[in-house]
């Protein structure tokens, strides 16, 4: 009633696994600390409950409150998160960023985790993809890392800080 | 042969259920024999190349195939005690005079007596009848993962996955690591049923997910060229034009069912339950069914992830080592009941835990 929203769709899009809105287990930092803050802050994307915590278990800062229950959606205290990027490579579900607002006036960096070949050098110009797959930019690589040593990679992409909260992948060109 | 081996504790099944069934019971001390019809042990955790969830008791956070290097690595370390044998199927029961038969190989057959049994058995695949579904190309999800995961065999180049379960999400994801184009996931239900951040996941690759969709057609002549998709109403009722869609397999991840063929055979009382997936023991917290020298755990007491059966099997374990009279540490179990229940805490956990309570007894009349 009076509802403009397509709240159908949305629902649907949810239920298939793309997120549509910021809610519980799945915020985005404060904006006026984010935008100030070198290094950037996690971004999870983990809206529903899993028994699974090594978002906690593994975050060295402390920043990723206790879970009381291990089926508990992740809340982050930004005072405590320095953006160092353990959780992108040790989530299970992938579902783990670091989004660092900084970087220039117009661009942001994203590290993203990163299980697919080949894998992209730095330097190289990469497809940034949003939620849904779809090609929304172009993005540099700065850095590839494998912080677990596990096979997970964690890639730091330059992208379009206006799409911050629209690219969650990439594609390697060849 | 008229030879019958003997052993303390029978162990059938060497996935993760039954690998913490061995090592728990050989920990306390038991002598343990396992019988795993794979030729190698660890059942489907060795083509399990995503990390698993759970707690780090559970090993959270570790890809699959590492799980069952700890877990072979933890049964080592215990010496001679647990004796595997691969490439065997135990093929009945006698419950007159507690014989189990098995077959190594093609000819190679024997017989088992043992003291105590924990039947580790897993679950069979579904599938879903659609015209042209025994085409070459059409394949099961276990299939898929054993031929890109176990053997490096890329499957084929462009896939329908059929199903939004963990098991489907996951194997798409392993097809787009392996390269393989995934079409669409189709999936009956309105929703994904498996974790949403593996839905995600794939999402973001560019992979989607239909709900409210099915295959209803494989096409090719000798060999699958394609499927055709069709929309569902919420009666499951066909609706909207058929789609073909060009592929050269079609993954089917629609489900499991409990492998419960020893425990009919043995006569344990049993009961079909719709949120366990078919036909299951009862069973007491120990989970020891209603023949008393038969305990049970992972997919064959009913489908649930891998983390919760390794917690099943160490109960059975334990508990059958008790039973054998040795020495066994009360808290231990007390332990493994309070990670169950945290691991059955959340949604998918409601069903479940609806579902053991049709099942599970108080304690077995002496």
């Amino acid at each position: 009633m009076g509802c403009s929203c397509n709240c159908l769709d949305k629902e649907k899009l949810f239920n298939s696994g793309i997120l549509v809105e910021h809610s519980t287990g799945a915020v985005l930092p404060p904006k006026e600390a984010w935008e100030k803050k070198k290094g950037g802050y996690a971004v999870i994307e983990c809206p529903k409950r899993i028994p699974c915590n090594p978002c906690y278990t593994s975050c060295p800062t402390g920043a990723v409150l206790p879970f009381a229950d291990i089926n508990d959606t992740p809340e982050i205290d930004y005072e405590k998160c320095t953006g160092c990027g353990i959780c992108v490579s040790r989530c299970p579900g992938l579902a783990c960023f670091v989004i660092d607002l900084t970087y220039s006036d117009d661009k942001a960096v994203i590290k993203l985790p990163y299980e697919l070949i080949p894998l992209p050098q730095k330097g190289a110009l990469v497809k940034c993809l949003d939620r849904t797959g779809k090609e929304a930019a172009c993005g540099e690589v700065i850095a590839v890392t494998e912080p677990s040593k596990d096979r997970t990679y964690v890639v730091s992409v330059v992208i379009p800080k206006a799409l911050a909260d629209d690219i969650r992948a990439i594609k390697v060109v060849c | 042969m008229k030879k019958t081996f003997e052993t303390d504790l029978l162990v059938i099944g060497g996935g993760a259920a039954g690998l913490c069934a061995a090592a728990e019971a050989a920990g306390a001390g038991a002598n343990v024999t396992v019988i795993e019809s794979d030729l190698h042990p660890g059942g489907q955790l060795v083509k399990q190349t995503h990390k698993f969830f759970g707690s780090r008791d559970e090993y959270a956070g570790t890809r699959g195939y590492k799980i069952a290097e700890i877990l072979l690595d933890e049964i080592k370390s215990l010496g001679d005690k647990v004796d595997i044998r691969c490439n065997s199927t135990v093929t009945g029961y006698y419950p007159e005079d507690g014989v189990f038969t098995v077959m190594k190989g093609e000819d190679e057959y024997y017989r088992i007596k043992a003291k105590k049994a924990v039947m580790a058995t897993g679950a069979q695949e579904r599938m879903i009848p659609f015209t042209n579904n025994d085409l070459p190309g059409v394949y099961g999800a276990g299939a898929v993962q054993t031929l890109m995961n176990v053997y490096g065999v890329v499957p084929g180049k462009k896939v329908i996955m059929v199903g939004a379960g963990n098991i489907g999400l996951i194997v798409s994801y392993q097809l787009a690591q392996a390269g393989v184009e995934v079409a669409a996931v189709v999936e009956a239900m309105p929703k994904i049923g498996g974790y949403w951040v593996h839905a995600a996941k794939i999402r973001r690759l560019g992979i989607p997910i239909l709900l409210r969709h099915t295959v209803v057609e494989a096409t090719g002549d000798k060999v699958l060229d394609g499927a055709v998709i069709q929309e569902l109403d919420d009666k499951f009722q066909l609706i909207g034009e058929p789609v073909k869609v060009d592929c050269d397999i079609i993954c089917m991840a629609v489900g499991l069912t409990p492998t419960t063929e020893l425990f009919w055979q043995a006569g344990c009382k049993m009961q079909f339950v719709p949120q366990l997936c078919g036909y299951v023991p009862f069973r007491d917290k120990t989970m020891r069914t209603s023949c008393p020298d038969m305990w049970v755990a992972g997919d064959a007491s009913g489908i649930e992830e891998a983390s919760a059966a390794m917690v099943e099997g160490r109960i059975a374990g334990h508990s059958a080592a008790a039973a054998l009279g040795l020495k066994t540490d009360a808290k231990k179990f007390d332990e493994y009941w309070t990670r169950l229940d945290h691991l059955r805490a959340g949604e998918v956990g409601e069903k479940i835990l609806a579902g053991i309570g049709q099942v599970l007894v108080s304690g077995w009349e002496a």
